[in-house]
């Protein structure tokens, strides 16, 4: 289809699920908040303010490098990115430029290896609302401030494809490791993909970065145009600028919005205010331990111990409460009997929850037992349960509201408990998640 | 009069609160239309606490070691709802929402705030004539200038305005404007004192301090502000020691360090002799007087410039008029200069040679105190290479603070500890500092060794004729 081979890296920012902000202890929960609530001197730039650095975001990195097999920097720092925007209240932005907390990683997709270059902290930015009924700009700093996770790939990406792949499976290993919800739509993961063209399989010597997508089927559109606009300047014996693109979602076009000329010199240099960070080896280990199983590992282990097979696999681990739920049917069954020779009908049972019709004596059995429970209810009769749960369960509902991803299973165990599992697990997910996006 | 002197008149309910801050409030309009060391006088703010110290029943001096204590801040301190300018135009109307941890510290121990101090604007300089209001005059020669930046501080205890004052020093703010005003100045050791709230100049530097007319005060006051805080992640997390403990221990034994490189040679004879005298009675005293050999102070001011610059370019960004404050416009020439400095050292292919280098060299002056340390208890020298300076002296001088600060840029950039008190007059009438540094955190020596030189120096009078 085409004779350049296109060569992709990814810059993806993700907000993570810390109580308090970055470097103050204002609350980080900023959706549907009135403008302006969750500030205080340090996150409005007021004279005086200072940062003190969220310990828990700073862990919250170390795991995500652990989990992407970095190395972790034992002597790390924050510096200032010196520039200006009205959405930054300091005329800087504390993040990491030298010594980032995880450098050096790699993730195994489709089995390609995509180098992680680096994994750093940084705090975001306060949003900006443009051109309400005209009257110019406003700010609303309750963003200001939020602990922002930034992920560097090296351009080892060769197409949308894995591209897309690459960027779920980084999305389900932040959610697995508790750190972000990942709503792309409330801007929690954005995705910038640097793009650019080879004739002859070696790094050009221009990139174009595509600044915050946000949904992945736009980065796919976005590089797909790229692509595209790029063989044709290209086929013309020109090189494609170097330079930041925006993608217009209506249109489906990316259009220039920086060239490097005009790129800012940001003038680093160490964060005065914050003294170094120093971590001993005990204390990585100690973060390691806290590590929650990853979907690699998930996989491996279904595979091993309950013979799923890779699709049905692959279903279970993309979404987390689905595997969970997985496996507690499969510990009820171990009680009544069942062997592992039937766990992979019983996987079959919980991703379609329809009989298969390879081997329907033994799926029957099974079928009685996860069944055993009676009929199945309707969604209908779903959405009136899960409402009832909500009412019943306000803390858990403001936790998911708040991005932990563990009040999902507890509602849906709720839920459980009051159909007597008498219901679809996946419809149940999407309910409750419906529900508490409101 | 001391801290203890007053109080012990509470106590015998001798004079109510309200009486002393009145009296304060009189003698500042009485002198400040001359020495105009107060960009803002809380005469409401400060006769309400006043009226509040009054109402306690049983005053607890160990929760409240400065009940009733009239106290001037420097302009650069937030005062929650009071006028926080830092001398600078751009801040002409903004009033903070909240207290910075020193002024809230000293509230909780029952300071009475009478008001802010004049400044140079956002601390650059050592005159107060950068500042973007007015100029403060020195009250021993009202043709002369107080020093700074703390200037308005200095000024206002040297003329008995306030019994205390709180400055800010990045190198030199508060110990050169001490020696010009004949004032005791207390520089702690960087992280002994939290910087929350306080306009930011160069954040890797900046210390709060007292400025008193004895040493109690300063002890007193110290302990009062100093210790860990959770909105400084600077602020260290040692604990303060009870400073009055050993103060008046005297100095028998004690190793002192005399820094060669120090006596400049084209310092003033005066000020030269008038510390060897003090030197002398340190020795006399049993004291072990050694001269030791520190890096010419020349390179710390080249050091200093750069990170100073380099911070403030950086610091200053914040005021763009958005959320408070007047637009960048309205930026002095002298902030105007530094932030292009700075802008420019830190550009991309300027780094390496100028602020990294200059962390470099940092480096070295830390390592050099260190290895100075090791051999001596505490450092004397002069504070400053001449005395108060003419109004006006400043024009067409931009490195004017830099060379007034000579003596103390080095010590600043390692972050220890110093104070500078009088040891004497010139021939035409004007204090002369002398400076005691030690480690870091060794604020208890340079106080102790301040105390016995103030029980044993024999000056006549340190008020002056106003």
């Amino acid at each position: 289809m085409n004779k350049y081979k296109v060569i992709i890296g990814f810059e993806i920012h993700i907000e993570l699920s810390t109580r308090s902000k970055m470097f103050c202890s204002c609350d980080a929960w900023h959706f549907q908040v009135k403008p302006n609530t969750k500030t205080c001197p340090t996150c409005l730039g007021l004279p005086g303010g200072l940062p003190v650095a969220n310990e828990e975001a700073i862990k919250m990195c170390v795991k995500m490098g652990l989990a992407l097999g970095c190395s972790i920097n034992k002597f790390s720092k924050f510096d200032r990115k010196n520039y200006f925007y009205p959405d930054l209240a300091k005329g800087y932005q504390i993040s990491q430029y030298d010594l980032p907390f995880c450098y050096q990683g790699e993730m195994e997709v489709d089995g390609k290896k995509i180098g992680i270059t680096r994994v750093h902290l940084e705090e975001d930015t306060a949003k900006m609302i443009h051109d309400r009924d005209g009257s110019g700009s406003l700010v609303d700093f309750n963003r200001s401030g939020v602990a922002l996770m930034e992920v560097v790939t090296e351009p080892d990406i060769d197409g949308t494809s894995l591209a897309t792949t690459f960027l779920k499976k980084l999305q389900n290993m932040v959610r697995y490791l508790g750190l972000s919800d990942c709503d792309m739509e409330k801007g929690r993961m954005r995705c910038e993909p640097n793009i650019s063209l080879s004739c002859d399989g070696k790094l050009p010597d221009y990139k174009v970065e595509i600044k915050n997508v946000n949904s992945f089927r736009y980065v796919k559109k976005a590089i797909e145009y790229e692509i595209e606009r790029q063989s044709k300047i290209l086929e013309k014996g020109e090189v494609p600028a170097q330079e930041t693109r925006g993608f217009d979602e209506k249109k489906q076009v990316t259009f220039s919005q920086r060239l490097k000329e005009e790129a800012n010199d940001y003038r680093y240099f160490p964060e005065p205010d914050i003294p170094p960070i120093e971590f001993s080896d005990k204390e990585i280990e100690e973060i390691r331990k806290e590590m929650e199983e990853l979907p690699d590992k998930r996989m491996e282990r279904y595979k091993k111990d309950y013979g799923v097979d890779e699709a049905n696999g692959l279903i279970l681990i993309e979404n987390r409460e689905l595997g969970e739920f997985f496996e507690r049917v499969v510990r009820e069954l171990v009680i009544r009997g069942v062997g592992k020779e039937d766990f992979m009908k019983v996987a079959k049972i919980v991703v379609n929850r329809k009989v298969g019709k390879d081997d329907p004596e033994a799926v029957d059995n099974i079928e009685k037992i996860v069944k055993g429970l009676g009929e199945l209810i309707d969604e209908d009769e779903s959405v009136r349960v899960v409402d009832e749960v909500f009412l019943e369960n306000e803390k858990a509902v403001n936790d998911l509201k708040r991005g932990k991803e563990n009040a999902v299973m507890f509602l849906m165990g709720q839920v459980m408990k009051k159909t007597k599992g008498k219901v679809k697990p996946g419809e149940v997910i999407l309910i409750i998640r419906e529900k508490a996006n409101g | 009069m001391n801290i203890f002197d007053l109080q012990d008149k509470y106590k015998e309910r001798e004079f109510s609160v309200v009486e002393i801050v009145s009296d304060y409030l009189k003698r500042i309009k009485e002198v400040d239309n001359r020495i105009k060391a107060f960009v803002t006088v809380d005469e409401l703010g400060a006769i309400e606490r006043a009226k509040e110290l009054d109402k306690v029943d049983r005053i607890d001096f160990d929760k409240m070691p400065l009940y009733g204590v009239p106290i001037a801040i420097k302009d650069n301190f937030s005062t929650k709802d009071l006028k926080t300018t830092a001398s600078a135009k751009i801040l002409e109307d903004y009033r903070p929402v909240f207290d910075s941890t020193v002024v809230e510290r000293l509230k909780k121990a029952g300071a009475v705030i009478l008001g802010k101090t004049n400044m140079d604007a956002w601390a650059h300089g050592s005159s107060t004539e950068t500042s973007d209001f007015f100029t403060t005059r020195n009250p021993w020669d009202l043709s002369r200038l107080p020093g700074g930046s703390s200037g308005g501080s200095a000024a206002a205890v040297a003329a008995k305005m306030c019994m205390a004052s709180i400055g800010s020093e990045t190198a030199g703010s508060i110990r050169q404007p001490a020696s010009w005003c004949g004032v005791v100045g207390t520089k702690p050791t960087y992280g002994r004192v939290s910087r929350y709230g306080v306009v930011a100049m160069a954040s890797s530097t900046d210390s709060p301090g007292p400025i008193t007319n004895n040493i109690i005060d300063s002890t007193l006051i110290l302990r009062v502000i100093a210790g860990k805080d959770n909105h400084d992640s600077t602020c260290s997390a040692l604990e303060v020691e009870d400073y009055m403990k050993g103060l008046e221990d005297g100095v028998e034994g004690m190793k002192i360090g005399v820094i060669k490189e120090y006596f400049l040679e084209d310092m003033n004879e005066e000020i030269k002799e008038k510390v060897k005298k003090a030197i002398e009675v340190f020795e006399k005293a049993g004291a072990q007087i050694v001269e030791v050999e520190l890096m010419d102070p020349k390179y710390a001011v080249a050091v200093y410039t750069i990170v100073q610059r380099s911070e403030v370019s950086s610091n200053l960004a914040r005021y763009d008029g958005v959320r408070y404050g007047k637009g960048r416009k309205y930026f002095g020439s002298e902030a105007k200069r530094r932030i292009m400095i700075g802008t420019h050292v830190l550009s991309s292919g300027y780094y390496d040679q100028y602020y990294l280098k200059a962390q470099k060299v940092r480096r070295l002056i830390i390592d050099d105190f260190r290895r100075v340390f090791e051999k001596v208890d505490l450092l004397l020298a002069p504070t400053t290479p001449c005395c108060a300076l003419k109004v006006g002296s400043t024009a067409d001088q931009p490195m004017f603070g830099e060379m007034m600060d000579i003596l103390v840029e080095a010590s600043s950039l390692a972050g220890l500890p110093g104070i500078s008190m009088n040891c004497g007059f010139s021939k035409e009438g004007l204090p002369i500092g002398l400076q005691i540094m030690a480690d870091q955190f060794e604020e208890d020596k340079c106080l102790q060794a301040g105390k016995f030189y103030e029980n044993e120096r024999n000056i006549v009078s340190l008020e002056p004729d106003l």
